[in-house]
């Protein structure tokens, strides 16, 4: 496809239609994205009860299942609110911005292998650029300003806690988590996703789509899983939004669709994560024996599998956040701060170093 | 390694500007719609800022803790560091271990203003 696309790059009709394929896959994945998230809510009531031994909702649709939709129309009809001594603009860009930032991160994620459809090869990923991991950690970091700036904006001593807390916490775990991915770009000697799964997708000890970089960087995928925890607020991270000591935290002062955008933004982040482990660590659309898929029912077939695994990866990062939120309990903010910058920062340095040398000795 | 080929051109984050339009188109018609939906009803009271009912005292833009400035600050120092590490990563293999200890310097460089960090107790949280 890349000497093809290299050849005809001039060529305006052919850029047009590439460009409508990648429109509509990006129409895919973003539904797809907005989907999983309202789901989400459904799920992590259903999870949550099931570990308490209760039923959760079940009286919207069957099972609860309409009960996301529910929610949505009830938050468009809620009234809203804007304190009187709140900065306008600032209180309603905020929940916007975390929202834009948790929205632009799925376009660079590759969903799926190659596919040929009407003679034309293309891979189902929105944006193919080889900058792709920097791009995910760029846009990510944009959504602290989302929570910074929704906190103070409100004018209110609760809020402005939970932002400042949250806004340190994001920080701090950044470097770990920037350091944890410098041990996979070693590995792989690129920063494109697409190649870091490429990589995954060769056989290991002859099963084809399981040379997986969990199994090259256990210590580093831990870390990366935590700082995740971390830069999605989740328990035991949950310090932002610690309703104990600062009520809602920095959404305190919200309602209607500006609150649900604060907190669908998280949904989608904690979706987005799950997504990025699967690809950095988990083969992303690699599983095993795919070669033996692709040859027996041909590429297509094997590409949309890998597709579906993928999806499933990511459905079941989301169940793990969930699960661990009902096993941990709260870390204290001192705790947090020690956890991030005495034990996982040096941690991941150790990590960086070890698999350096690792490499050189098996090289 | 055929990916390793590839050209990439900076059409390539044509797409990315489809994405934003439609992050940008979601967000703009969702705040319109819950703005003219819900229902708007002030009052003096209502319209304070919320402070577990009792009547607000002062303004909630006090002074904070130096401590989460410093957090800040040497955020911005290491990730700026960490960054430095991202190129070297990529090239990695071909620097071999030449590459590997000229990084193994520059990292205990970082340690050493770390421990140094440590040592002044800006990290412990009372």
């Amino acid at each position: 496809m890349w000497c093809i696309f290299a050849k005809t790059i001039c060529d305006l009709d052919y850029c047009m239609i590439l460009l409508l394929i990648k429109a509509v896959i990006i129409l895919v994945v973003f539904g797809i994205t907005l989907g999983v998230a309202t789901y989400s809510t459904w799920a992590e009531r259903k999870v949550s009860a099931y570990m308490q031994d209760r039923i959760g909702p079940m009286r919207a649709g069957w099972a609860g299942l309409l009960q996301p939709l529910a929610d949505a129309g009830k938050m468009f009809f809620k009234e809203e609110f804007i304190p009187a001594s709140a900065n306008k603009w600032l209180f309603i860009a905020g929940p916007c911005l975390a929202m834009l930032a948790a929205c632009m991160t799925s376009a660079v994620i590759p969903f799926g292998g190659e596919m040929e459809l009407f003679g034309e090869k293309f891979l189902i990923q929105a944006v193919d650029i080889n900058i792709g991991i920097l791009y995910v950690f760029a846009v990510v970091a944009l959504g602290v300003y989302g929570v910074m700036i929704g906190g103070w904006a409100s004018n209110n001593k609760f809020s402005l806690l939970g932002a400042i807390r949250a806004a340190s916490q994001n920080i701090s775990y950044e470097l770990a988590m920037g350091l944890s991915i410098i041990a996979v770009i070693m590995l792989t000697g690129s920063l494109s996703l697409n190649v870091i799964v490429d990589r995954q997708v060769q056989p290991l000890f002859g099963i084809g789509g399981m040379n997986w970089n969990v199994f090259y960087q256990p210590l580093g995928f831990i870390i990366f899983l935590t700082c995740a925890f971390a830069e999605c607020n989740r328990t035991p991270f949950d310090l932002p939004e610690c309703e104990t000591e600062l009520i809602g935290g920095y959404h305190t002062e919200y309602s209607s669709m500006k609150l649900g955008f604060y907190l669908f933004a998280e949904y989608i982040n904690m979706f987005i994560s799950s997504l990025v482990m699967a690809t950095l660590y988990f083969g992303g659309y690699a599983y095993p024996f795919m070669d033996v898929v692709a040859g027996a029912l041909g590429q297509n077939i094997a590409a949309l599998l890998g597709f579906g695994l993928f999806i499933g990866k990511g459905l079941f990062g989301v169940f793990f956040f969930m699960w661990v939120r009902w096993t941990l309990p709260r870390f204290r903010y001192d705790q947090l701060m020690n956890l991030g910058w005495k034990s996982l920062f040096p941690l991941a340095i150790a990590n960086v170093v070890l698999t350096g040398i690792l490499i050189l000795l098996f090289q | 390694m055929l990916f390793l080929t590839k050209i990439y051109q900076p059409s390539d984050y044509l797409p990315i500007l489809i994405q934003f339009g439609l992050a940008v188109g979601f967000i703009v018609i969702t705040m319109i719609a819950t703005h003219a939906l819900g229902p708007k009803r002030h009052s003096k009271v209502k319209d304070e800022t919320w402070e577990c009912g009792i009547e607000p005292v002062g303004d909630a833009r006090t002074p904070i803790s130096v401590k989460y400035f410093l957090i800040a600050i040497l955020f911005v120092l290491f990730d700026v560091e960490v960054i430095f590490l991202y190129p070297w990563a990529v090239n990695f293999k071909h620097l071999g271990w030449f590459g590997f200890f000229e990084m193994i310097t520059y990292l205990a460089f970082m340690l050493i203003g770390f421990y140094y960090i440590v040592k002044r107790n800006v990290l412990k949280w009372e």
